[in-house]
């Protein structure tokens, strides 16, 4: 599978909420699918179809310890999400700051007209008083 | 001098990606730097090597837009367009985004909702990335793993698109609604 394809199925698989859970809880410590299922208002085959698209994305990985198969989080795979999401992140961060010279520079302008447009009216608000 | 204004991205359930910035500037003129094409094409420019060789923004309700970028050693193209579908300045701006990719990939489509908030003279800005419609994102993901990974390339698209959007959302508080 190409980088650009692992990263659209990682995608894919946390697109879920019920996924990101399971992912936040396999952070603190593996869990068997029973305890996994404990949480949520899910029957156990449900978890079992989210653990798969979680398996299938290299998310999880799940052991074959007896009949427990806990599963475990794999943080490679994630970290790979994380990498992208910054790279993307900082692109949007350097037109952003681009973004902050624009507006400075708007800024000032409007400053100097201001100031000009004080320096037009003054004289004129005088006389316009004295009537 | 700039306090804590890095953008954030954020992903949030069924409404897809999040990303916040802050600027500091009056919400007036952060619309116009977001809206006027003059102003447009100094610093939507995506990363280093592209060259922005079309800017149309018709900012008004079913007005037209299109950014086309060009990258300069390889001269391949990128282009984005759409229309908006709300426009309430200086708060609020919503609008589809088509992002082509290239020849031979499909283009990908997703709405676009920017709304910008005020406070003591700095503006923080949100851009929320979803599918036009609940059904649409249902659709896609109703079908199993293949509708699901179009679904997220879809958001990927978004988040590339905002990568040369630069859109800053638009929220008045700082805290995600997801």
């Amino acid at each position: 599978m190409s980088d650009a394809s692992r990263l659209t199925v990682a995608f894919a698989a946390l697109a879920d909420p019920t996924r990101r859970a399971i992912l936040d809880r396999l952070a603190v410590r593996e869990a068997s699918v029973m305890e996994l299922a404990e949480p949520f208002a899910m029957s156990q085959p449900a978890v079992s179809k989210h653990l798969k698209v979680l398996e299938r994305a290299g998310l999880i990985s799940r052991g074959r310890e007896g009949r427990r198969r806990p599963c475990r989080i794999e943080p490679a795979a994630l970290a790979e999400v994380d990498a992208w999401i910054e790279r993307c992140r900082q692109t949007f961060e350097a037109n952003f700051r681009r973004l902050d010279d624009v507006l400075d520079e708007m800024k000032r302008d409007e400053k100097v007209r201001a100031r000009a447009d004080e320096r037009k009216r003054g004289p004129r608000a005088d006389q316009g008083e004295r009537r | 001098m700039y306090h804590d204004r890095t953008a954030t991205v954020t992903t949030h359930g069924d409404r897809g990606v999040v990303i916040t910035r802050a600027f500091d500037a009056p919400r007036r003129l952060v619309f116009a730097a977001m809206s006027d094409p003059a102003y447009v094409r100094r610093w939507l420019l995506g990363p280093p090597g592209w060259e922005m060789t079309e800017c149309v923004n018709d900012v008004r309700v079913g007005g037209a837009y299109r950014h086309a970028w060009r990258h300069t050693a390889t001269g391949r193209e990128l282009v984005m367009h759409g229309v908006y579908r709300e426009v309430e300045p200086p708060r609020r701006v919503v609008r589809t985004e088509v992002f082509d990719l290239g020849p031979g990939m499909p283009p990908a489509e997703q709405l676009a909702t920017l709304e910008l908030a005020e406070a003591g003279g700095r503006t923080t800005a949100t851009i929320t990335l979803s599918y036009a419609s609940k059904a649409a994102r249902d659709a896609a993901l109703a079908s199993g793993m293949e509708r699901g990974a179009a679904a997220s390339y879809d958001r990927l698209d978004g988040v590339l698109a905002e990568l040369f959007a630069g859109q800053p959302a638009p929220t008045t508080d700082s805290q995600p609604k997801g």
